[in-house]
């Protein structure tokens, strides 16, 4: 405890001599020998721990003869840092000062990047990432177009930011802007929130400081500030990204919002299938709590706030605000009618103030830069970045930053380079399960709320998957109300009934079983579930319907016409036997589990489509190649 | 622990130690059930019964609570808990083999456990690691880029370990 009274500031004047000291530090440290490790999940599934272990075994070995001089005690040449968003590539790591990064990294590279990249400066080419637009390889990441034609700005120091450390987040100026709100008056914090048109990153888009406001305006002893992290979106993980790579930006904010609210306890609502972005969120807590910026009497203030991690336990649900506040006070996640909206009476009946991750994460900078540079970004309506997880068959995925108004086209060629496999894309699914596909007519709208609203469409958590041509969107449709049906809680009839009719329809759909008749039935459904649902989840459950039907409704009329497009749905295929190359050996015959093959001696066999249950056995059985699935 | 059977006297203790640690605070419920869930790889009825007296829950409610999150099961999971993604990006990128290949290879479905508890399958919504599609985690280790031909190896080194 002793080092706790030591560190904690008593004074806002006192931590910001400290972050200027920070600064000073960290821009000597980054001229320094070192070595950035990638510590994210995508990372880390690719083994960059052990890769992390090695360069700290293979340094310690070599002991003197690095030289590497540190600045202080605590400043170890080999760093852990958060995800940069290429986690199709990693291992990832950064040496510095050079700034060369390497991808794909192994154990087995560690000892040759040490002599060669650390000692002498030299790029390892073999190591190096090849840019997919210039198909030239590059040494430093800032050089990549998948960097260069991106806006960053929530996310920052990509590479070298070092995620498990306050000291780093301060040395970037960080809790600089919750000093500052600490000086100004209540009102005046939700007034530059207002003004900045900060929209909620959760999804729905609607304005953060009239939420504040609402909170603020709300009479109560005890108030709360919750943190909504439970990104359940399928394709979606840039809330993970976040809180892995800057935990303190979150953290700040939220702190901020307490102050601004007038509250003294907040939670932070982590899935818990993300236990990397649960354990670095609660050491930044423990963190800040020894500097004192989170616990009793802020920076010396009389303003104090407690915050706690929550863990979900797996229902989608609880990303909805009220399901989420059920589920901490350890409650079935059941969301509720609202009004009363949390901000009136949430969590316990106290006014809540319930934010995404990234929302919050914009509260620092906002005061930081300023209302009128902050608008600097984005459109009028929609200002700001936005973090967006990119997935597919793409040439590099992963999470990028984009400004508001950028277009789909943008992200897809100029940042992922295009598609992997030659596969032109037909489609875009963006919001997750309450989003949209939308078809390549659309693929020049500025991506901002209001316009991807009159398309049908929505931001949502920021998930962006590409689908290629030979993939099949009424299967697409089908794979999201799975999931919708699965997640649905249960409680309102339109949503759970409605999911699951409209789920066995297109199920009828992809078996080849479906009528026109199906096509009006499956309309009406997704109508009634939008309209009459109680929550967000199955007000917007069909979306992937309606928007499939809109621009897709030709690969829905295929399927009742007996053949799928693209290929994807199995029960449109069947194996023949191609009379040429069967030699009648029987074997086929006699492997079928379904007896659904027969033949003769000299005669090519035939394979009963009526029998088959398209199990493949057969093609594996087959000596000579003669079996083939046709669609 | 053989064949889901509990040792009551035991799992008390450790629960009783697990209540301690969360103040027996009611609102600390769904923490309690994941670290119960951690340690027996699954709920016991004779925990719900023994949680609903100490923080003065009705077992109904319990229940309630723990069928409704999918992270908590009623029936013994394995040894080894297999959560095969099956979000946007992995199911677009054949999820559904990786599913194939472990029914191959030990010989159970999503939902179901191996007779012998070592393996227990369960298909997932996203686990985020979409950039690394199709993936799955065991025991919170998560396995990128994966295909049918990977994941039985994976599997077969497993069933080597347990062999050690």
């Amino acid at each position: 405890m002793a080092i706790a009274v030591e560190k904690r500031f008593n004074s806002a004047s006192e931590l910001l001599k400290y972050i200027e000291e920070l600064k000073a530090k960290r821009e000597k440290k980054l001229q320094k020998p070192s070595v950035y490790v990638c510590v994210g999940t995508g990372c880390t599934a690719s083994g960059s721990r052990k890769v992390y272990a090695k360069f700290v075994e293979v340094i310690k070995a070599r002991g003197l003869d690095i030289q590497i001089e540190k600045i202080d005690d605590d400043d170890e040449p080999v760093k852990r840092t958060g995800c940069c968003g290429l986690c199709s590539l990693g291992p990832l790591v950064k040496i510095m000062p050079s700034g060369i990064t390497y991808s794909h990294v192994t154990v087995n590279d560690v000892e040759e990047i040490v002599e060669k990249t650390l000692l002498k400066g030299e790029a390892i080419e073999r190591l190096l990432l090849t840019d997919p637009i210039s198909d030239k390889k590059v040494e430093r990441l800032e050089d990549a177009t998948f960097f260069k034609n991106q806006t960053f700005y929530i996310m920052e120091a990509i590479g070298t930011s070092e995620c498990e450390s306050i000291e780093d987040y301060m040395a970037r100026g960080g809790y600089s802007s919750l000093a500052k709100a600490l000086s100004m008056d209540r009102k005046e914090i939700i007034e530059q929130v207002k003004a900045s048109g900060l929209r909620g990153r959760g999804g729905g888009g609607f304005p953060t400081g009239l939420k504040w406001e609402a909170a603020y305006n709300s009479k109560g002893d005890i108030k709360y500030v919750v943190c909504n992290a439970d990104e359940g979106d399928p394709g979606a993980f840039m809330n993970r990204t976040l809180l892995e790579r800057d935990p303190h930006s979150v953290l700040e904010g939220m702190i901020i919002a307490a102050y601004a609210i007038g509250a003294q306890k907040g939670y932070a609502y982590i899935r818990a299938e993300y236990p990397i972005a649960v354990e670095m969120f609660n050491k930044a807590i423990e963190d800040a709590k020894e500097y004192g910026l989170l616990g009793e009497n802020i920076l010396g203030t009389d303003f104090s706030f407690e915050l706690y991690v929550k863990e979900g336990a797996g229902a989608f649900v609880c990303g909805e605000e009220t399901a989420l506040l059920a589920s901490i006070e350890g409650k079935r996640g059941v969301p509720r009618p609202r009004p009363p909206f949390p901000a009136q009476a949430g969590l316990w009946g106290k006014p809540t103030l319930i934010n995404n991750v990234e929302s919050y994460a914009n509260v620092p900078k906002i005061l930081r830069d300023g209302v009128e540079n902050y608008r600097k970004r984005g459109v009028e309506k929609s200002p700001g970045t936005k973090m967006f997880s990119v997935t597919g068959p793409l040439k590099l995925t992963g999470i990028i930053e984009i400004q508001f108004g950028t277009t789909l086209r943008y992200i897809l060629d100029n940042i992922c380079g295009g598609t992997s496999n030659g596969q032109k894309i037909k489609a875009i699914q963006i919001g997750g399960p309450s989003g949209a596909c939308l078809p390549e007519e659309l693929f020049d709208l500025p991506l901002d709320y209001d316009t991807l609203r009159s398309v049908g469409a929505m931001v949502g958590s920021g998930g962006i998957v590409a689908i290629t041509e030979d993939r099949c969107m009424v299967e697409v449709a089908r794979f999201f109300l799975d999931f919708t049906k699965r997640e649905s809680c249960g409680k309102c009839v339109p949503c759970r009934e409605g999911t699951t009719q409209a789920y066995n329809i297109l199920e009828k759909f992809t078996q080849g079983k479906a009528t026109y008749e199906d096509l009006e039935t499956l309309e009406y459904v997704s109508e009634i579930v939008r309209t009459a649902s109680l929550c967000g989840l199955g007000k917007t459950a069909p979306n992937p319907i309606i928007s499939t039907l809109k621009y897709f409704r030709q690969e829905y009329i295929d399927h009742i016409e007996g053949k799928c497009p693209s290929g994807m749905c199995t029960a449109f295929q069947k194996y023949v036997i191609i009379p040429e190359k069967c030699k009648s050996c029987s074997l086929c015959a006699r492997s079928c589990p379904n007896g659904a093959i027969s033949g003769e001696r000299g005669k090519p066999y035939v394979i009963d489509q009526e029998k088959c249950i398209k199990c493949g056995l057969c093609v594996t059985k087959c000596k000579f190649g003669a079996i083939e699935l046709v669609s | 622990m053989v064949g889901g059977v509990v040792d009551v006297t035991r799992t008390f203790d450790k629960v009783e130690q697990i209540l301690e640690k969360y103040g027996h605070r009611k609102e600390m419920l769904i923490k309690i059930l994941l670290e119960v869930q951690k340690e027996y790889r699954h709920i016991p009825r004779e925990v719900v019964n023994y949680i609903g007296v100490a923080l003065g829950i009705p077992p109904a409610k319990i229940y309630g609570v723990a069928t409704f999150y999918a992270q908590f099961s009623l029936k013994p999971k394995g040894e080894y808990t297999i959560l095969v993604c099956d979000g946007t990006a992995c199911h677009m990128e054949g999820s559904m083999n990786l599913i194939k290949a472990i029914e191959e290879e030990v010989g159970i479905k999503p939902g179901e456990v191996t007779q012998d508890l070592k393996f227990s399958l369960d298909k997932v919504g996203c686990l985020g690691a979409c950039a690394l599609a199709p993936a799955m985690v065991i025991n919170g280790e998560v396995y990128g880029h994966l295909n049918a031909e990977k994941v039985k190896e994976i599997l077969r080194n497993l069933k080597e370990r347990k062999a050690e």
